[in-house]
């Protein structure tokens, strides 16, 4: 598998359920090293037991994720993940809710291999879609979102009436007519992951991330461990894909962070209050032997 | 201790008492201003005759510039036009493309890291009839170091080989349209808009935060306020993490600070309920140098560069409509919350859909908040006709038009973006003074020069680059242009009550001019030379900042 970053952005007007995709996205990363690229945190209320460490503009998940706040440089964001130790496995990209994501597509090309789009998902409330249609300030604003689209996923359906929904389907058969169109939100996590939606080239081929059955374990030594030692066995281990976390690190005692991707790891130095524990990702057994 | 300031003419600002020839000042603030004999009763005072030959005014009001101008000062300057430098060298514009590559390689020549970036800024081609700079020409001057200039405009920026290499894009195949391809299938280097030059820009120099100044860039904006007569500028575009809150806390508490600073924190980056929470934190840290705890919301982009949000009948060459830089929704949540709070709210809107925008939610706001003397205020406002500001005025709305703008771009405006009927009306400052609408005008710097001085010639004169009269009907007066860089942008700003004017009770900051502008008039307000000014009663020589 070459280099290139996947990207897969989402989009779609306030209120069609971005954020709640994007948690769920976060809940399912199934060992998955995604990075999550938010206009501002503000909105993303991510479980507190999720978060492993925060400053200003990013936040490290358990499991390898990452999320960034990208503020009004989405480019110096993606400048920036480009060289990210280790790499992510794929970035998803919360449009903003007036943003067009043809147009952030079309930029994020300027990256050449190194970031590849995959897809333009554009979420659109089936309640909410006709009026904003009928709204002169945000009409063009949501069809140019719904043109760039592979795949639409209309969301809210249980709170939508019939003419609404059939109101919100002709809209999109009208201005997406050649994306796929999915109902509700539970296919859309699928797809996203998978970046089946994609009408853009695949690149991933086919070591694509595939939806194997992943199991999270913690080991946290209570003694101080040699942790280049440690780091080594799990990067051995075929079955580990990700394993992040705290260690107490021998002969000197001092807090060190593990960060491991596949057979790739790095220990760097850690705040001493940091508590020790390891979160280990590795595939089921009965799914591993087709990753090697 | 009383001292009292004798001066050839002072120009009060306040209509009760229009002139005066002494002002006397304690502790910073007026005690009063007329005749010698009408100040002396206030007791023992010390007569200062430095100014005996000079005209005072209120210290000017710049409301609309960002402390940026400070910091690109680190840059080589290409403009078209003369410009005055922090330091008081008068740099000479560069008056075609080689006046702009030898200054960029006498610049060079004096860099001694050889993998130094080399940034330039103000290129404005469209003086030498829109003749490019491509990388070739970049490449003259050194191929091993990245050069960046950035347009005027702040929308463009011509970059070399170098450069274009660092961030990846000395290559075939790039099919963008904000990234012209050479014949050779490659980028020409010229870069247009932000998402394209951004990832460019970090390798040539520019900071990774534009809008940003650091602490010598601050010092420095203070040195261009003093010779411009600015004693009141806004920063109208920050970030204001609590690093730079401290760092500006710092300088302009110096004692030697020579303006007082508005900065308003802006919207990107951080959620609407965050905003007003940030600015209601940051809203006591105020001083009577550093004024904070207001907002600027960007509403859409620019005209020029089609990014601005218009109605009907849209953009004369036919593009699309530009973008939405914020949701609608969130603008409503910010101006209804802030209105509840007694925040100020200030947005910016080009086009004039985004300025219906603000009057339609604003109007909603109003009715959930009923809210008397807000003062919020449309910055640049630009292209707002007449029904639009009859609206303004009913909801006591404010503006701040870019009278600069029409003068360095009013050509393009007529002739490309918007057509000759709407580009003569643009920046409608006798609209505004006709209706009553409270009005500043303002030069945007480090977009165009920070000097009100010149902000009132344009707005008198409306006297396009190319010496075209654009739109006569919206001509402002000598003094509504003297009022509107003085008291008309304090009003916006909520300190008409405190700056703007020389009167008793109120800080003793003036503009210190060699010319009287009532004698320089409408023709020649823009030469009128400045001495520097006084900020609470201390003087700031320009010959010596």
């Amino acid at each position: 598998m070459s280099d290139t970053l996947p990207m897969t952005i989402i989009a779609g007007y306030l209120g069609a359920g971005k954020t709640t995709l994007i948690n769920q996205i976060l809940r399912n990363a199934n060992g998955q090293r995604l990075a999550v690229l938010v206009n501002e945190f503000g909105a993303l209320p991510i479980d507190a037991d999720l978060i492993e460490a925060q400053d200003d503009d990013l936040i490290a998940l358990a499991g390898g994720c990452v999320c960034c706040s990208y503020g009004d440089d989405l480019m110096l964001a993606l400048t920036k993940m480009r060289e990210m130790d280790p790499k992510p496995d794929h970035v998803i990209l919360e449009a903003s809710g007036v943003a067009l994501p043809g147009k952030i597509a079309a930029s994020v090309s300027l990256f050449g291999n190194d970031i590849q789009v995959l897809g333009i998902v554009v979420l659109a409330d089936a309640e909410c879609l006709p009026d904003h249609l009928a709204d002169t300030y945000l009409a063009d604003t949501v069809i140019r979102q719904l043109e760039a689209a592979d795949l639409v996923v209309l969301t809210k359906t249980d709170l939508a009436t019939e003419p609404q929904m059939q109101n919100s389907r002709d809209a999109i058969d009208r201005y997406a007519p050649k994306a796929t169109r999915i109902d509700n939100g539970t296919d859309a996590l699928h797809q996203v992951l998978s970046a089946d939606a994609s009408a853009h080239d695949l690149i991933l081929g086919n070591d694509a991330p595939h939806h194997i059955a992943m199991t999270t374990r913690t080991v946290a030594p209570t003694e101080p461990v040699n942790a280049n030692e440690l780091a080594q066995s799990l990067a051995d281990n075929d079955a580990v894909v990700r394993a992040k976390g705290h260690l107490m690190a021998a002969p000197d005692n001092t807090m060190v962070t593990l960060q491991l991707v596949g057979k790739r790891y790095a220990l760097t130095p850690a705040d001493a209050s940091a508590t020790p524990g390891i979160v280990i990702i590795e595939k089921n057994a009965h799914t591993a032997s087709h990753r090697t | 201790m009383i001292k009292i300031l004798s001066a050839r003419k002072i120009l009060t600002m306040n209509p009760q008492k229009p002139h005066a020839t002494h002002v006397a000042i304690r502790d910073g603030l007026i005690l009063g201003a007329g005749s010698l004999e009408e100040l002396e009763g206030w007791g023992k005072y010390e007569l200062d005759t430095q100014f005996a030959d000079k005209v005072l005014m209120p210290g000017l009001v710049e409301g609309h510039c960002h402390l940026q101008e400070g910091a690109l000062w680190s840059h080589t300057y290409v403009g078209f036009f003369d410009r005055m430098s922090p330091e008081g060298d008068m740099q000479a514009g560069c008056k075609n493309l080689d006046a702009v590559l030898s200054k960029l390689a006498a610049a060079e020549a004096k860099l001694n890291d050889p993998d130094a970036p080399l940034p330039g800024w103000s290129l404005d081609p469209i003086y030498f009839d829109n003749q490019r700079v491509d990388r070739a020409q970049l490449d003259t001057i050194s191929t091993t170091r990245p050069i960046g200039i950035m347009h005027a405009s702040g929308h463009i920026m011509n970059v070399n080989s170098k450069a274009l290499e660092l961030a990846g894009l000395m290559r075939p195949g790039i099919n963008h349209e904000g990234v012209p391809l050479g014949n050779d299938g490659l980028p020409t280097g010229e870069l247009k808009g932000p998402d394209v030059m951004s990832p460019v820009s970090i390798h040539v120099g520019f900071d990774r935060d534009m809008l940003s100044c650091d602490e010598q860039g601050m010092w420095r904006f203070g040195k261009l306020c003093v010779r411009a007569g600015v004693t009141t500028a806004t920063d109208l575009a920050a970030r204001l993490p609590d690093e730079a809150v401290t760092m500006m806390r710092q300088v302009t508490g110096n004692g030697g600070y020579p303006a007082r600073i508005v900065p308003l924190r802006f919207h990107h980056g951080v959620s609407p309920e965050d905003l007003i929470k940030h600015v209601e934190a940051l809203a006591p840290q105020s001083t009577d140098m550093l004024r904070l705890g207001r907002i600027k919301i960007v509403v859409d982009g620019s005209i020029q560069g089609f990014s601005a949000r218009l109605r009907a009948p849209g953009y004369y060459n036919g593009a699309p409509n530009g973008l939405w830089y914020i949701a609608p929704e969130q603008l409503a949540y910010i101006l209804e919350n802030a209105l509840a709070k007694g925040i100020q709210v200030h947005c910016h809107t080009n086009g004039d859909e985004a300025t219906q925008l603000v009057i339609d939610t604003m109007r909603k706001a109003m009715r959930k908040t009923p809210s008397t003397d807000h003062r919020f205020t449309l910055q640049h406002c630009q292209l707002a006709d007449t029904a639009q500001f009859r609206q303004i005025k009913e909801l006591g709305l404010c503006v701040n038009l870019f009278a600069n703008h029409h003068h360095y771009w009013g050509d393009q405006h007529y002739e490309l973006t918007v057509g000759p009927e709407r580009a003569e009306r643009m920046n409608a400052a006798g609209t505004a003074a006709r209706l009553g609408v409270p009005f500043g005008i303002h030069s945007d710097a480090p977009i165009t020069p920070l000097g009100p001085l010149f902000t009132g010639w344009c707005a008198m004169n409306r006297k396009t680059a190319s010496g075209r009269t654009l739109g006569d009907a919206e001509k402002i007066t000598l003094d509504q242009a003297l009022n509107a860089i003085t008291l008309g942008a304090a009003y916006t700003l909520h300190m008409d009550g405190e700056v703007g004017s020389i009167e008793a009770g109120k800080r003793a900051d003036f503009a210190v001019l060699e010319d009287d502008p009532e004698e320089m008039g409408t023709e020649r307000l823009k030469d009128t030379r400045v001495w520097g000014t006084v900020l609470g009663g201390k003087p700031f020589a320009a010959a010596h900042v």
